[in-house]
């Protein structure tokens, strides 16, 4: 297995005279289910496009199982792209969408007829060889553009958002299939989504990106208990973000005074971090949700807003009255500027 | 307006409609079945005279053949620059894209006349070009315009995506163009060559300036025949033309469902 199967390295990507990522360096691991995880317009579709062959980079190399690909042209580097908006084609069957790659390669046609109907029932779309895209439902439309690159035996395949267009229970089927497929095939995959919990739920690591910049490369595991900025430590959950001075904390509303002194110029807790019922400090209750295994608060502090959740066996604190909390040493996440 | 009287007025509507639409075609029909040695209408007897001596002018069949060929040819040279512009104007952001749109419609807009005038004295008298590639010039860039907007139109909901996943595929940029937008344009190509086809054939101030010795498209030599002999075949033609169009017209739809496309 190569640790840098496939390797970007100082990958400028421009479109027209604007940079849309500048410099990247990435390696991804051969086999690995990697996720590019990042806000709308950060550039994570514009990476996988560099890597597919679709967008030249202005400078920087790009190399695919050791092989300079930097100028080889998309249709020639063996790789498979998953479209977020599936770009099946309209006037072909499931069965010819699934044989055009193979079908272009020349093959035996009893190759072609095995291998579209493996790759259909790899799927789980044996039965519908004769529809048209058209006549299948957006969760079948997903698993048909799947096929259709599994087919090819890429290299590396790219999904950008697949999951995107689905149900939120069609989302956690296509999730585990994925995965299955991923685990079966070995084939490496690059996965794009903004999708915080479906970039910890799939991945073997994450690539989180913040306008064209790798924020922190992990596992899933190390980007949710260990994010390094501010910025990671947001997108992975930790909603009480505070300044550091001497032994307090601070925001452009105040400080309060912590019971230690920190080493770093952030910390950051999740709502489930914070001590509610007892604690030096003193917060009152803007609003308060119930949800389920906790009870959600948001008080009103010398900090301003403060995102905490309560056992739910602590009796419910009404809107307007004070609670006692407290940001313990034990669950503050350091943070770099 | 309540219900019933709102349907009598729809029905009136589709009366007239129907009355102006098909109400010509009848009394062509009719009057080049008149049993006169004159044009008349309504038709005093009823013969298959006139019918059957289209047949036997010498010159309708020499302008016919000409008129197919012009029509047939024309339009396939319009779709030929039409369908890759159509394509380019669609598909890239090129500069100035909306004054080559507003340049391709201009022969819509410029009366015919003033086009065959200015052909025959900026391009035939000065250039020596035979009549005949004036007219096919002449009728190709007066079919662009349609090619170029219904192609256009069917490409419209084509994303480029498609195409990507094609070329990711392994297709080249043309095989991404043949196996994938092509297919599915199909229609709307189909559906300009006809609209071509019909308004090359029927064409006439255009055709009036270009017509030499024994090169006549076949509305302009009705428009000479009638000057002479005032019979009922010009109405026995013009109808049997109309039938050709409806034919035409039918068989597409059979085929392609071609009125989605216009
Ligand atoms: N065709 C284009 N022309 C110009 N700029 C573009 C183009 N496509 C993307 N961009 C810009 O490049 C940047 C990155 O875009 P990209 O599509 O890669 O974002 P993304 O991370 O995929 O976002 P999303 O989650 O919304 O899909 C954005 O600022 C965007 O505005
Ligand atoms: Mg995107």
């Amino acid at each position: 297995m190569s640790d840098s199967f496939v390797q970007l390295s100082d990958v400028t990507l421009m479109y027209g005279k604007s940079t849309a990522v500048p410099e990247l360096n990435l390696s991804i691991r051969e086999g690995e289910l990697i996720c590019l995880l990042g806000p709308s317009g950060c550039g994570k579709t514009t990476t996988m496009r560099a890597i597919a062959g679709l967008l030249n980079p202005a400078s920087g190399s790009i190399h695919i199982d050791g092989r300079d690909v930097t100028r080889v042209p998309a249709n020639k580097r063996g790789i498979g792209l998953v479209f977020q908006s599936y770009a099946l084609f309209p006037h072909l069957n499931a069965f010819e969408n699934v044989a055009f790659g193979l079908r272009l390669q020349k093959l035996p046609a009893s190759e072609i007829k095995a291998r579209t109907e493996e790759g259909l029932a790899t799927v789980g779309l044996t039965g519908f060889e004769t529809r048209k895209p058209a006549e299948m439902s957006g969760g079948q439309q997903q698993r048909l553009a799947l096929a259709r690159s599994l087919v090819m035996k890429p290299k590396v395949l790219l999904l950008d958002e697949p999951l995107s267009n689905l149900d939120a229970r069609l989302r956690l089927e296509m999730r585990t299939e994925l995965q299955r497929v991923q685990k079966e095939t070995g084939v490496t995959m690059v996965f794009v989504t903004h999708d915080q919990a479906e970039a910890l739920a799939l991945a073997d690591r994450i690539v989180l990106m913040q306008s064209g910049k790798i924020e922190q490369l992990g596992t899933p595991a190390d980007l949710y208990a260990r994010p390094e900025t501010a910025f990671a430590a947001d997108f992975m959950g930790f909603e009480n973000i505070f300044r550091t001075e001497g032994g307090k904390v601070v925001t452009d509303h105040g400080a309060l005074e912590l019971g230690f002194v920190p080493q770093s110029p952030m910390l950051a807790w999740r709502p489930d971090g914070v001590t509610v019922g007892s604690g030096p400090h003193q917060g009152r209750v803007l609003a308060t949700s119930f949800a389920g295994a906790h009870r959600e608060y948001v008080l009103e502090t010398a900090l301003g807003p403060v995102k905490a959740d309560a056992d739910i066996a602590l009796p419910e604190a009404a809107i307007g009255e004070t609670l006692s909390f407290d940001l313990p040493e034990a669950t503050a996440r350091p943070l770099a500027a | 307006m309540n219900t019933s009287s709102r349907l009598l007025a729809n029905w009136i509507i589709l009366g007239l409609t129907l009355t102006f639409l098909i109400g010509p075609f009848l009394i062509i029909i009719l009057a080049g079945a008149s049993d006169t040695s004159y044009l008349a209408f309504p038709p005093e007897g009823l013969t298959l005279r006139w019918y059957l001596k289209v047949f036997t002018v010498e010159s309708f069949r020499a302008s016919f053949l000409l008129s197919m060929a012009l029509a047939i040819f024309g339009t396939l040279a319009a779709l030929l620059l039409g369908v890759p512009a159509a394509y380019a104007l669609n598909r890239y952001d090129l500069p100035g894209a909306e004054t080559v749109r507003t340049i391709v419609a201009a022969p819509i807009i410029v009366p015919g006349i003033i086009v065959g005038l200015a052909l025959l004295r900026y391009l035939v008298v000065p250039t020596g070009v035979t009549v005949t590639l004036a007219l096919f010039m002449a009728h190709t860039a007066l079919v662009l315009p349609y090619a170029v907007r219904v192609v256009s139109s069917s490409m419209h909901n084509l994303r480029a995506d498609m195409e990507e996943a094609a070329v990711l595929l392994g297709c080249s940029r043309f095989q991404a163009f043949t196996k994938v937008v092509l297919p599915n344009i199909r229609g709307g190509v189909l559906a300009a060559f006809i609209l071509g086809f019909v308004t090359s054939f029927n064409q006439v101030p255009v055709s009036l300036f270009l017509s030499g010795p024994g090169v006549r498209t076949l509305p302009i030599d009705m428009l000479a025949y009638m000057e002479i002999t005032f019979d009922p075949s010009v109405a026995a033609l013009s109808a049997l033309l109309a039938f050709m169009s409806l034919a035409i017209v039918f068989v597409a739809e059979r085929l392609l469902g071609f009125s989605r496309y216009v």
